[in-house]
């Protein structure tokens, strides 16, 4: 390492105080100056912080944005989520193997270009899309992707390769000086509490600055408001425990790791009413008695943290964030962006706080609770982007107006981030209680046939549940919702969604790192035309275990692709079965059983070569 | 407030704990063996290899990492249980390649008496035969990854018994494996075979070198007696 390469390094240490738990934000900031975080690297940042080296290890080596090896210059990650791959993701990742002479996972011989595969990257209403280092690059087809990559070569400069790729900014914000990209927002229909017309800043605030810390909370009580992060719980009660713990530190920390595959709603809220999400905070540090909050932006969203800081800034800049925010003696509140590094776990909240405290991203042991022991050890909220808007507006509507929107029990509306088969993919804001037929016909699906909702860890419907109520009581969502049209094949789709799981999980447990790769093993054994019925039973069996026994909320629905698509739609999965000849296992052929043994002794076996593919 | 005792009951059992108990030491206490991989007296729990779930409430958790509480009602010894912690032993042995015929450690790991007292005589599912490093860089122990099963009880035994840092965990996922605090080996560490660290390990994955053999295979701890035969207690009488 060269004595620049080390003091950048101690630097970069220095400037967060050599704190350890901000191990992850020096690392990313090393690995953009270097391109990778290497083992001398490692060594100096364990002694500047004084930690061992192999927790910092443990660290580069859990997230996808990190590496340890050096790689391209243009690091070029194709989205493979379903959608995209069922939006001809594949094309483009043979155009791009094609074009680049490398496959995924390598990087060009002169160091150039590195092919790697991302998980969800909030794109599927304009997929198949990529991230070209921090670039998102949307509806990548595969002559475009041939066409930059010649582009490249040709001009070796990046700036040529964006102009290329990004001819057109997206509307609305991003179009934004300090976005400048080429995503769209697919804005289809707003409602009244998110994308309704945009309030003055510091409107809630304002009213809720009028009342008691408990009266506001009893407000989002009396609204009803439930958590719109996935698991519904209602945030009323959620700050309350935060703020009855003790001790006179707490944090708010909002969640916008956005991950669940399908789901783009939170990019949309982030893009065009950033102000709002952050007075849902400003609110939230009020009700709680925190005094910083920390909106945790998901990896491939950096494109909009410009956008972020400046909205930040405006606000601190007019008073309503910082001492004594609007006048109020005492009531001081800031807010800071930690940057995710590509993991799905670190939406889990205490596994997003592990990540926060410069740790890798393992789920916490539960109890103690975040609301008891969050954030460094003191109480902490975690909150969706989503609900924090709606926080925002119940406290400046009131809490009547909010809850006269939805059904009794799932009050306000939902953002539901629709893609798959039809013609109007994109966001749409629906009270809750909203029939999935009338979704289906809002967005023009041509044919449905099934609909994934909530995303891989949520459930694949059929028509028989379209009459279903989308909310917290019937069909409940975070907000994705992917069309599949006649001909998908949803045995292959569950295979996907397992390949998802298995990358994701971060393997703290034994059920989920290893019975999700059991699961995804006999899901391609049926699909390679080797199942027999028996094998629909093993996987029903599989799947309740690690449903059971695993230890966070990865590994209890991971196995829901599973077990939904075999309890409404067995038929496609029997389709696929065949009978076993002679008792006979019908996965077992003995040719490739025997294939690593020829391969070592260089012959074949004298018992089998005759027999050819016979079983 | 600390010698108030809180009641509940296992399979029906009245047990009683002391204020920071978890499910799993309770149990122990009185008598009730609640089968463990991960965990360890004195170590904090770690809640990893879920083979302690039991049902609180009718809801699964780790019993290991669960406070008692008045008024629990758990389920431990249950079939739906006993299937459950069979399936979870079942994967632990095809993720790694175990070889219990000629490990040094038969009859003395805690992976293979638990197979043996849930009657497992072979996993249900296949074998992932995974690719995994062995590191004999240390004069004195040596690491055989592929008897691992991520426990992570020597990562907690080196910080909180031994005072180092000898080993933690790299990568995610089924990728996910043992580390040591030196990129070239456990050689470079500052690891010595008197270390805790190397005790803690319930199967043959760290084990000292040249001591293999000094108890002999047939007289080791669960040759004798099957594994928490020595917590389990009848019930006294009421
Ligand atoms: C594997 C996993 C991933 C999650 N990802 C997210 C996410 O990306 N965004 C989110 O808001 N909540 C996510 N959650 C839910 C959070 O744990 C938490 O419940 C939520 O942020 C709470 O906010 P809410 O009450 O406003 O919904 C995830 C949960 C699990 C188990
Ligand atoms: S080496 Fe042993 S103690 Fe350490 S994690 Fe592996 S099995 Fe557990
Ligand atoms: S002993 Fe409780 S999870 Fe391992």
């Amino acid at each position: 390492m060269s004595p620049e390469s080390a003091a950048f390094v101690t630097g970069v240490c220095e400037a967060l105080d050599n704190d350890p738990t901000r191990l992850l934000d020096i690392l990313l900031e090393v690995e953009a100056q270097f391109g990778h975080v290497g083992g001398e690297v490692m060594d100096l940042i364990a002694e500047t912080l004084k930690v061992p080296r192999v927790q910092v290890e443990g660290v580069v080596s859990f997230y996808a944005f990190l590496h340890s090896e050096p790689r391209g210059k243009v690091v070029i990650r194709l989205c493979n989520d379903v959608i995209d791959r069922l939006r001809g993701a594949d094309r483009v990742a043979e155009a791009l193997e094609d074009e680049l002479g490398i496959h995924f996972g390598e990087t060009t011989p002169d160091g150039l270009f590195s092919l790697e595969h991302a998980s969800c990257i909030g794109m599927t209403d304009q997929s198949p899309a990529a991230l070209v280092n921090d670039v998102v690059v949307p509806s990548l087809g595969s002559s475009k992707a041939r066409r930059g990559i010649q582009v490249l070569k040709e001009k070796g400069d990046f700036d040529e390769l964006q102009k290329l790729l990004i001819r057109d900014h997206g509307d609305g914000n991003n179009a934004h000086p300090l976005v400048r990209s080429a995503v769209r927002n697919n804005l289809r229909q707003p409602g009244a509490v998110i994308f309704g017309p945009k309030t003055k800043p510091g409107a809630a605030l304002e009213r809720a600055l009028a009342m008691s810390p408990a009266e506001v909370i009893r407000e989002l009580k009396t609204a009803r408001l439930r958590g719109r992060g996935g698991a519904g719980f209602p945030t009323g009660m959620k700050w309350e425990f935060t703020r009855a713990a003790g001790g006179d530190e707490r944090y708010l920390i909002c969640n916008a790791d956005e991950g669940e595959p399908g789901t783009f709603k939170d990019r949309v809220i982030l893009t065009e009413r950033p102000d709002l999400v952050f007075e849902g905070m400003t609110v939230g540090g009020y009700a709680l008695g925190a005094r910083q909050g920390i909106l945790y932006l998901r990896g491939e969203y950096a494109y909009l943290r410009p956008l972020l800081e400046h909205v930040l800034e405006e606000r601190r800049a007019s008073g309503l964030l910082g001492h004594d925010i609007q006048g109020k003696p005492g009531f001081d509140f800031d807010i800071r962006i930690q940057m995710g590094a590509g993991a799905y776990i670190c939406g889990e909240e205490t596994a997003l706080i592990s990540s926060m405290e410069g740790k890798r991203g393992d789920p916490k042991t539960r109890p103690p609770f975040p609301a008891q022991e969050g954030y460094l050890g003191k109480p902490t909220s975690v909150n969706n982007v989503e609900t924090l808007c709606c926080v925002a507006r119940i406290l400046e509507m009131g809490s009547g107006w909010f809850s006269s929107m939805g059904t009794p029990a799932s009050t306000g509306t939902k953002l539901l981030s629709i893609s798959g088969d039809c013609s109007r993919h994109g966001i749409y804001e629906v009270p809750f209680g909203i029939t999935l037929r009338e979704v289906l016909e809002m967005c023009f699906a041509d044919e449905p046939f099934a609909v994934q909702i909530g995303g891989p860890s949520g459930q694949m419907v059929g028509m028989e549940a379209f009459d279903r109520k989308i909310c917290f009581d019937d069909l409940a969502t975070g907000g994705a919702l992917m069309i599949l049209g006649a001909g998908r094949n949803v045995v292959e789709i569950a295979a996907e969604q397992l390949r998802f799981f298995v990358h994701e999980s971060c393997g703290y447990c034994t059920p989920c790192r290893v019975g999700n790769v059991l699961l995804l093993e006999r899901l391609e054994q049926i699909l390679a035309g080797n199942g027999e019925a028996a094998d629909l039973d093993y996987l029903e069996q599989l799947a309740r275990s690690v449903k059971t026994t695993s230890r966070c909320g990865l590994g209890q629905s991971s196995p829901r692709p599973v077990l939904s698509t075999l309890e409404n739609f067995r038929e496609e999965y029997e389709k696929l079965l065949i009978e076993p000849v002679d008792g006979q296992l019908a996965s077992f052929d003995i040719n490739t059983a025997l294939g690593p043994a020829k391969a070592l002794t260089g012959r074949d076996s004298v018992h089998f070569e005759q027999q050819g593919g016979e079983r | 407030m600390s010698d108030r005792r809180i009641a509940f009951t296992i399979d029906g059992r009245k047990i009683e704990a002391r204020a920071g108990q978890t499910v799993l030491e309770a149990a122990e206490e009185a008598g009730v063996y609640v089968p463990r991989l991960c965990w360890m007296k004195g170590l904090t729990p770690a809640g990893a290899c879920r083979v302690c779930t039991v049902r609180v409430n009718g809801r699964p958790q780790s019993a290991c990492t669960q406070p008692a509480a008045p008024g629990m009602i758990v389920e431990n010894d249950t079939e739906e249980l006993r299937e459950l912690r069979r399936d979870v032993i079942d994967m632990l042995f095809v993720e790694g390649n175990h070889f219990c015929m000629f490990c040094e450690k038969s009859g003395a790991c805690e992976l293979q008496a638990l197979a043996y007292r849930f009657g497992i005589a072979a996993p249900k599912y296949p074998f992932m035969f995974p690719r995994r490093e062995l590191d004999a860089s240390h004069p004195d122990i040596f690491i055989d990854r592929n008897r691992c099963i991520l426990c992570g009880r020597c990562v907690r035994a080196s910080q909180e018994l031994d005072g180092k840092h000898v080993f933690d965990f790299v990568g995610r996922g089924r990728d996910k494996r043992i580390a040591v605090d030196a990129e070239a080996g456990l050689g470079d560490t500052d690891c010595a075979a008197t270390d805790r660290a190397i005790d803690a390990c319930p199967t043959g994955s760290l084990l000292r070198k040249r001591v293999g053999f000094a108890v002999p295979v047939g007289r080791r701890e669960f040759d004798r007696q099957p594994i928490g035969s020595d917590i389990e207690r009848p019930a006294a009488a009421e």
